[in-house]
C-alpha cells in the first residue's frame, strides 16, 4: 500500500473539539487546563505569547469593538460556568429511586428511576440488569412521563450493589430504596404475618 | 441535519454490508467526490467490514471498527463525516469562513454569504457549482469546522453576497460528532 495519508487529529479531552477550537468552547478554562497538563507543547503553541500576538494581528475588529466583544464573551462564559455549577448541584441533589412494586402476593417488579440524570444509558443498563438477573428488563415510561428501568422480580438490593459497582459516578447517598405495596393492608399489624 | 440526533433512540438495527455493495459504494463515492478518489483504498478498502447502522428519519450511518465514516439521508449521496474529513482533509473542496462566523457555525447556523467573502474568508479559485458538498474551514484554524452543501455556486456567493451560502450538514460538537458506536 502507498504511504499513509491519514492524519491523526488531537481532540480536546474536555469539549471533544480540536484544541484550536477550545476558545469557542463553553468550558474554555477547563479545556486549557486539560491541554496544558496533557500536551504542554500544544498548549504553548495555541495559548503562548506568540499565538496571542498573531491572533491580535489577525483580528480585523477595531480595538473598541474587540474590547466589547471580549467583555461579552466573558459574560457569556461566566453564565455558562454558573449553569454548569447549577447542573452539578442538580445532579448532586437528585435521587435514584429503586422501588419494589408488588404485582400480586408472590410476584413483584423492581423499578429504577432517575439514573439518566447521572448520564447512565438506560437501555444498556436495563439489558445489563436483565442479563445479570436472568429476567425481563426494559425501559418504560412511568405515569409521570419519566423513563425508568423495570426489572421483573425482586432485585432491590442486588440492583443497588450493581449500580454502585458499574456506575461509580452515582453517589451512594443519592440512591434510595423504597417498597410499594399494591393495596394498603386493612389493619396493619392486626394479623401476624 | 444532526442538530437533534440520538443514536440510542433512533437506531433501528445494524448489519454488515456485503462486499459487492461495498464496491458499489466505493464507485459512488469516487463519482460524487472526485477529490476522494486517491484515498478510497485507504478509507474504504474493498474487503472492509463495513457496518451499516439504520436510524430513524431515513438516516443511515456507515462505520468501520466503530468509527462512523459516512452517513446517508434517504437516497442522497453518501457523505463523509467530519471526523473522516479531519483524517483526510483533502477529500472535499474547501471554503473558509472568517473568524467572526466560527461561533455561529458552532451553534449550528447556516453560513451567510458575507461570512464567506470577507477578508478572513476564502473561496476556491475554481468555481464550485450549487449543491457541492464542501469542507468548511475557518480563518486561522487548521482543521475543518463543518461540512456543508453550497446553496448557490461560489461565483454567485461572490456576486450576490447576501443570504445563505452554505447549508450545514455537520459541525463540530453536534450530536453526530458526539456519537460513538460500541
Ligand atoms: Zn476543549
Amino acid at each position: 500500500m502507498s504511504a499513509t495519508t491519514k492524519k491523526t487529529v488531537l481532540y480536546c479531552g474536555v469539549c471533544g473539539m480540536p484544541p484550536e477550537y477550545c476558545e469557542f468552547s463553553a468550558a474554555k478554562k477547563k479545556c486549557q487546563e486539560w491541554l496544558s497538563s496533557k500536551y504542554p507543547e500544544e498548549h504553548e503553541r495555541l495559548y503562548g505569547d506568540a499565538a496571542i500576538t498573531e491572533k491580535l494581528a489577525q483580528t480585523n475588529l477595531s480595538e473598541d469593538k474587540a474590547a466589547k466583544e471580549a467583555a461579552r464573551m466573558e459574560k457569556a462564559m461566566s453564565k455558562e460556568e454558573a449553569r454548569m455549577a447549577r447542573e452539578l448541584e442538580k445532579k448532586m441533589s437528585s435521587r435514584v429511586v429503586i422501588k419494589r412494586v408488588e404485582r400480586n402476593k408472590r410476584k413483584c417488579v423492581t423499578s429504577v428511576q432517575g439514573l439518566e440524570i447521572f448520564g447512565v444509558d438506560l437501555k444498556k443498563t436495563a439489558k445489563n440488569f436483565a442479563n445479570h438477573f436472568a429476567c425481563g428488563g426494559s425501559v418504560s415510561k412511568n405515569p409521570q412521563g419519566q423513563d425508568e428501568i423495570v426489572v421483573q422480580g425482586d432485585f432491590s438490593d442486588e440492583i443497588l450493589e450493581l449500580i454502585l459497582k458499574m456506575h461509580p459516578e452515582v453517589p451512594k447517598d443519592n440512591i434510595e430504596q423504597v417498597e410499594e405495596k399494591k393495596s394498603k393492608k386493612k389493619a396493619p399489624g392486626a394479623v401476624g404475618a | 441535519m444532526f442538530k437533534k440526533f440520538n443514536l440510542q433512540e433512533t437506531m433501528s438495527g445494524q448489519n454488515s454490508v456485503k462486499s459487492s455493495v461495498v464496491r458499489g459504494i466505493r464507485t459512488k463515492l469516487v463519482d460524487q467526490f472526485p477529490e476522494l478518489g486517491p484515498y478510497v483504498d485507504e478509507i474504504l478498502p474493498k474487503k472492509a467490514n463495513l457496518i451499516q447502522v439504520k436510524c430513524k428519519d431515513h438516516i443511515t450511518l456507515f462505520a468501520i471498527d466503530n468509527e462512523i465514516l459516512f452517513f446517508q439521508h434517504f437516497n442522497d449521496p453518501i457523505t463523509p463525516t467530519l471526523r473522516l474529513l479531519h483524517q483526510f482533509p483533502n477529500i472535499l473542496p474547501h471554503v473558509q469562513v472568517d473568524r467572526g462566523a466560527i461561533k455561529f457555525v458552532l451553534s449550528g447556523a447556516n453560513i451567510m454569504c458575507p461570512g464567506l467573502t470577507s477578508p478572513g474568508a476564502k473561496l476556491p479559485e475554481k468555481s464550485l457549482p450549487v449543491d457541492t458538498v464542501v469542507a468548511v474551514m475557518a480563518e486561522g484554524k487548521e482543521h475543518a469546522l463543518a461540512i456543508g452543501v453550497l446553496k448557490m455556486s461560489t461565483d454567485e456567493i461572490k456576486t450576490i453576497n447576501k443570504g445563505i451560502g452554505v447549508d450545514l450538514i455537520q459541525y463540530l460538537s453536534d450530536p453526530l460528532w458526539k456519537t460513538h458506536l460500541d
